[in-house]
């Protein structure tokens, strides 16, 4: 039977240490809404979107309040736009009516953002994937809640540097288009190795095409949790430093495995995976880089960092597949700089570079994250930097991503503000050697030896 | 008691005063919820109380019975909560 204890440690930890569902996510397959009239195409998807997910924002209120658990969003994640909009699309600015038609849904059923304007070209583009690619910049700056994101690598085919060296323009195009805006619609756009079918994380959510016709998937939080079991047991060995957060990471996810239950039952959908991801925000107390210094560092960023950030992704794993028999999307350690105090506070610090950052992105699941650089970047440096992170995803067979945002007009020294749960970010220093002859190759990087299981 | 799955956690903190538990309860029984267990402590001056109750034979809804609670909260000058079990038993147990 349950004791005082447990029900005010669990309360605390909603009170005092910002544990929360990050997010319930829709995903909600458009395959059914292909037409070849782009008007129709248009209505179908938004007839789809808002019967399907018509009950999100109810059905997550209920279980916040019956739970004493926050749900910090509601989103959507859509089959990639590319496959859907291919037959009816004739030009960039024929996609980008279907980015406003996303953003009017997502508006409608009261979900935060909506992911999934996205193309899948890890060995080539259709001529869909590259007009979907080059009307990012339309779609992104006159929509409020569209997130895009594209798939450049994987294990089994490699880099399609095509791709990379357009994303390195594209990126560049977003910033000019928001420039008044600080580049801050870059957030909505991130770049894939090996990207999940089932992520409910954005801006990379999109609904596999292996997928069912819709499915629920959960993000759970809370490094905040992490950290604060952390403090009872500084100086003990790396067993006791295990052992706590793997128990830590089976109570956070057991409370995510329960709303996503919940959230399956209410709204007639079928569960399909928690996301066991370690996701900070600016709030105080809410920081991954906060569980690194409570690990044992000075700032993240210093030697030992990436050693430690290993060992956290890994117990969060190994704790939460305890809590969930499916797990999926990104699951580990974001460190992301802008949404996480700590990371910034080390970047402020001088303690923490970008290579550094690369080196961490090899041990946990996500890449370059929301890191703002120089908006005077060469879009071929932007497109080298993508390669890196693909290089790591596809040879290390795991997820990377990058989402970068140039800011334009503003260089190394100032500081970006954007608002809210994306917090503000010190801008980066790049490193300033050319890799234009590298980037302007034609072609795609072939897969790893390693992929040839079969 | 073998399960509280379907049980709801009260649970009541704040500073301690003449009443609590009374005014508590006499809301609970008005409303047809019925206390299955009462655990108490006072830790420095402060009151804390969890009760698990079952609601399945009252009339009212769930997030009524919570806004009528937090009502009766303000009145006495602490926190009210009121929680489905599920939430501790998926956290606590195996």
């Amino acid at each position: 039977m349950i004791n005082i204890f447990e029900v005010n440690e669990t309360n605390n930890m909603v009170a005092h240490e910002n544990l929360d569902v990050r997010t319930i996510t829709i995903g909600i397959s458009l395959l059914e809404c292909i037409d070849s009239d782009l008007n129709r195409l248009n209505e179908n998807i938004y007839r789809r979107i808002t019967t399907v997910a018509k009950d999100l924002d109810r059905v997550a209120g209920e279980i916040e309040a019956e739970y004493g658990i926050p749900i910090v969003n509601r989103r959507i994640a859509v089959t990639p736009i590319a496959l859907i909009g291919g037959a009816a699309c004739k030009s960039p600015e024929d996609f980008a009516t279907i980015a406003d038609t996303m953003d009017r849904a997502a508006k409608a059923v009261g979900a935060n953002l909506i992911g999934g304007y996205s193309a899948l070209v890890s060995k080539g583009m259709t001529k869909a994937d590259e007009m979907l690619i080059r009307s990012i910049p339309i779609a992104l700056c006159r929509t409020e809640r569209v997130c895009s994101s594209v798939n450049l690598a994987s294990t089994k085919t490699g880099i399609n540097m095509d791709a990379v060296r357009l994303m390195g323009e594209i990126l560049l195009q977003v910033a000019e288009n928001s420039k008044d805006r600080d580049s801050v619609d870059c957030m909505k756009l991130v770049v894939f190795c090996n990207a999940p079918d089932d992520n409910p994380f954005m801006a990379g959510a999109f609904h596999g095409v292996t997928e069912a016709d819709a499915i629920i998937n959960v993000g759970v939080s809370g490094p905040g949790v992490v950290k604060t079991a952390l403090e009872k047991v500084r100086g003990e060995s790396f067993e006791v430093l295990c052992e706590t957060i793997k128990k830590t990471a089976f109570k956070v996810t057991r409370v995510g495995q329960l709303v996503a239950q919940e959230a399956s039952k209410r709204l007639g959908i079928p569960f399909g995976i928690i996301d066991l991801s370690l996701a900070p925000t600016p709030a105080i107390g809410d920081s991954v880089a906060d569980i690194l210094c409570e690990i044992g560092l000075e700032y993240a960023g210093a030697p030992g960092t990436t050693a430690a950030l290993a060992m956290l992704n890994d117990q969060v794993k190994k704790g939460g597949v305890m809590a969930s028999s499916y797990v999926g999307g990104l699951s580990g350690a974001f460190i992301p700089v802008s949404e996480d105090q700590g990371m910034i506070d080390s970047v402020q610090a001088g303690a923490i570079t970008l290579e550094k950052l690369e080196a961490m992105t090899c041990v946990c699941s996500v890449g370059l994250d929301m890191i703002a650089i120089p908006g005077d970047t060469k879009a071929t440096t932007i497109s080298g930097m993508i390669a890196d992170e693909m290089a790591l995803g596809m040879v290390n067979q795991k997820t990377t991503a990058a989402r970068l945002i140039p800011v334009i007009g503003k260089g190394v020294g100032d500081t970006v503000e954007f608002g809210g749960l994306f917090g503000y970010a010190p801008i980066m220093s790049v490193n300033q050697f050319s890799c234009d002859n590298f980037i302007n190759r034609t072609g795609r990087i072939p897969a790893p030896i390693h992929s040839f299981k079969n | 008691m073998e399960n509280t799955l379907d049980k709801t956690i009260i649970t009541v903190v704040g500073k301690d005063t003449v009443g609590i538990i009374a005014k508590v309860c006499t809301y609970l029984s008005e409303n047809g919820i019925n206390v299955l267990d009462i655990s108490q402590t006072i830790v420095s001056g402060y009151f804390n109380m969890m009760m698990i109750v079952d609601m399945n034979q009252t009339k009212k809804a769930f997030v009524d019975c919570q806004k009528d609670l937090d009502v009766i909260g303000e009145q006495i000058g602490v926190s009210i909560k009121c929680q489905k079990a599920e939430i501790f038993e998926k956290m606590h147990r195996i």
